[in-house]
């Protein structure tokens, strides 16, 4: 394996990409709306071609700001359809996000001519690519670091999302485990559910274009399903899921230059690797938790220190 | 365009488009019954879950026809490992949600992230082979109909004709299985096995819109017909039908519009006619759409405000009557009834009008409302209803006479005649007196004014 300079920066993009989404992800793990992140990051896609008809160009702050719009409004359409029509919460994400999938397509289809846009690149993104866009090239220790873009708008979703997690943890934690309770003390935990949502929707728009959106899923859901395993503290549980998140983001990337290499090939898609590995994770922890596993190891330890006692 | 043209297209006549147009109507058909059934089973999100979790599967059945010397781009192949890795997937996440604390939301976005990375991962790997062009592979994420050759159309035709077939055979026991499965445990029909086969005909509805619509969109089309049916009918066969019907209209007018107008793919164009139709029956459904709803609870409103009118009528002429007996209508004045409840003078004027409409009161004008002599009756007998239940709640429920007026008034409106009767006879024995026929309230009524 040969190791670049653009690799730690893969890594470091991967990294922040994936701690980004997994601060939000534990809260929606919580209150069981996992798979509002596979709605929203489906969703963005109208908003990304809407943007590029209206400006013509890909810039990339209109593209952020209308993808966030539409983000947000999956989850308000996915809220009325399931209060108004008395639909099933699933079946309502399901069709909010599979019709504005459909119009994003055909969007894109008929801007085809004029703008250069591979929907390919919104499921998967293209992380490796991401080193390449330098904006910013600061003096560190006598020598010149070369900073690329993805990495600034990452970092920067990450000190939101961790600030956001600090400064409202007391009204996260109360809302994600007893909205009413949350309610009767004067929390309101609509705003917090949609607060949630603005947050999501950020950190997916910022984060598919390294990691594409499915990754985001990934990285939302399986980190914080993992610490969930492992402890009932929720501030243990947020850290823990940072740390996953940062182990498979590493592992993703080493994952994707060595493995294929065993199979004779040159290397894989590192945003498809983070995913695998944080999978894997899962698995292990999901087989040897202590307390919650399946082997159920600490269940077993108890019982035997007991009934030596 | 020509009309003729369109016409055509629509009719199935012109030979370029027929075999698409044939195939969505297929699809959404099937679609939209395994999805009726889905939703019913509240599985809505595994079709998701599928359908992601098949890519892996189109990318390692790629991989291993070619290494076995066969030609890559074989449909059937493909779609095998694609139905394979998606069962794989579905039980993935059932076992997940019966071994652990996580829920099935997680469970869900688990697998279906971890599958569509790997399939990522392997598709990445695919395409650097060297022997084998991976084109097409990538339309299964986003399908292309115009990618289909004719024996993919049969082998499609095949998959959704089969699937269709089974599941009107097996009809009775899959409505069993929705309706009640412990019931279906209970008779001895194997629910396992017929869960297990329910899920499969819904693998391979998936994997059968793979090429023509996509990995995406083939979850709308599991979902969007079936939630859209559930808003016009409350009977299971006849939602079933119907969800298969608006799939099949779905695919047909789809199709059909992808064909007359240039770029504008297929499968994206039926998702869109599909929530069109989710959307028309979620405001106009018959049994549970957006406007039923409004209506019955406008017409709940009227009823119970034209109880607490004439009411609250009764219990004024009451207040002058000395004796029962000498309570007659006469008439009221308009300030005094509003002073009763919390009512606005529109609102009470409305009231006031229907309640003239059915005959219960004489021609309103000026600032006095009298009650007929039918509205009299009605009066009475809304009134002793009342008072009825402020009993049996002072008597059975332990509330207290100060507040029971109120508790009494939340549910007095949906009284019906036997419960009526029953708290009549009831509370006659408890008060065995007789006594008149409307009980004396059993608190201070307030005044009006």
């Amino acid at each position: 394996m040969s190791w670049y300079a653009m690799d730690t920066w893969i890594v470091v993009v991967a990294v922040l990409a994936a701690v980004a989404c997994a601060l939000p992800g534990n809260f929606l793990v919580l209150r069981r709306m996992s798979m509002m992140g596979d709605a929203i990051s489906h969703a963005v896609l109208p908003g990304l071609a809407i943007a590029f008809l209206v400006t013509g160009a890909r810039s990339s702050l209109t593209m952020f700001i209308a993808a966030a719009i539409v983000g947000v409004l999956t989850a308000v359409f996915t809220q009325w359809i399931s209060k108004f029509g008395n639909v099933d919460r699933g079946a309502s994400m399901g069709i909010v996000f599979t019709t504005l999938f459909a119009l994003g397509l055909i969007l894109i289809v008929q801007a085809a001519d004029h703008v250069d846009l591979d929907p390919g690149c919104v499921l998967y993104g293209a992380i490796e690519l991401t080193p390449l866009d330098v904006v910013w090239r600061p003096e560190w220790f006598g020598q010149s670091l070369e900073v690329p873009r993805a990495a600034l708008v990452l970092g920067a979703v990450t000190l939101l999302n961790l600030l956001f997690v600090v400064i409202f943890f007391k009204e996260l934690r109360i809302a994600s485990f007893d909205p009413e309770l949350a309610t009767t003390i004067g929390i309101n935990a609509n705003l917090m559910h949609y607060l949630l949502m603005t947050l999501v929707a950020i950190t997916t728009v910022a984060a598919f274009e390294a990691v594409g959106s499915i990754i985001v899923i990934a990285m939302l859901i399986t980190p914080a399903a993992t610490a969930h395993l492992l402890t009932d503290r929720l501030i243990v549980m947020v850290v823990i899921s940072a740390l996953i998140a940062m182990l498979s983001a590493i592992l993703g990337h080493v994952s994707a230059l060595i493995v294929p290499g065993w199979f004779g090939f040159a290397g894989t898609s590192t945003s498809g690797m983070m995913a695998v590995m944080s999978g894997l994770i899962f698995a292990a922890v999901l087989l040897f938790a202590p307390r919650y596993g399946i082997l159920k190891f600490g269940a077993l330890r108890r019982k035997r220190c007991k009934s030596a006692a | 365009m020509e009309l003729s043209e369109i016409i055509d297209i629509l009719l199935l006549r012109d030979h370029t488009t027929r075999r698409v147009v044939i195939c969505t109507i297929l699809l959404g058909c099937a679609g939209g019954l395994m999805g009726g059934f889905l939703l019913l089973r509240k599985r809505s999100l595994l079709g998701d879950t599928l359908s992601h979790a098949t890519l892996p599967g189109v990318g390692i059945a790629f991989m291993v026809s070619v290494s076995l010397g066969m030609e890559g781009k074989s449909l059937p192949v493909l779609l095998l490992g694609a139905a394979i890795s998606g069962v794989l997937g579905c039980w993935l996440v059932l076992f997940i949600r019966n071994h652990s604390r996580i829920k099935d939301d997680a469970a869900m976005g688990i697998v279906l992230s971890v599958f569509f990375g790997a399939g990522v991962a392997v598709l990445a790997l695919v395409q650097r082979m060297p022997e084998a062009s991976a084109a097409g592979l990538k339309s299964f994420i986003y399908g292309k109909t115009a990618s289909m050759v004719k024996s993919d159309f049969q082998l499609l035709m095949a998959v959704t004709g089969g699937v269709l077939l089974l599941s009107f055979m097996l009809f009775k026991e899959f409505r069993l299985l929705c309706f009640d499965e412990d019931f279906a445990a209970a008779q001895g029909w194997p629910v396992r096995w017929l869960d297990g086969l329910l899920l499969a005909l819904v693998t391979l509805v998936t994997v059968a819109g793979l090429q023509a619509v996509g990995l995406i969109l083939i979850i709308a089309f599991l979902m969007t017909p079936a939630a859209a049916a559930r808003f016009w009918s409350d009977h299971l066969d006849r939602m079933l039908i119907l969800s298969a019907g608006i799939g099949a209209f779905s695919g047909w007018l789809g199709a059909s519009i992808s064909a007359l107008f240039p770029k504008m793919p297929a499968g994206a164009v039926i998702v869109l006619v599909a929530a069109v139709c989710f959307l028309c029956s979620m405001l106009f459904g018959q049994r549970r759409g957006v406007l039923v709803r409004l209506y019955q609870q406008a017409c709940l409103q009227g009823d119970i405000g034209r109880q607490h009118l004439l009411r609250a009528l009764y219990e004024i002429i009451e207040a002058d009557a000395g004796h029962i007996a000498e309570i007659m209508p006469r008439p009221v004045l308009f300030r005094q009834v509003r002073g009763r409840r919390t009512w606005s003078d529109a609102r009470l004027k409305r009231y006031v009008r229907r309640a003239y409409q059915d005959g219960l009161i004489q021609q309103p004008g000026g600032e006095t409302i009298t009650l007929t002599d039918a509205g009299l009756a009605e009066a009475a007998k809304v009134t002793r209803n009342h008072r009825l239940w402020e009993m049996y709640l002072i008597e059975y429920a332990d509330v207290a006479a100060s507040r029971v007026d109120r508790d009494a008034d939340a549910v007095e409106h949906i009284l019906g005649e036997r419960m009526v009767a029953t708290l009549e006879a009831k509370l006659l024995q408890v008060h065995a007196a007789g006594g008149p026929s409307v009980p004396a309230s059993p608190h201070p009524i307030r005044t009006g004014d």
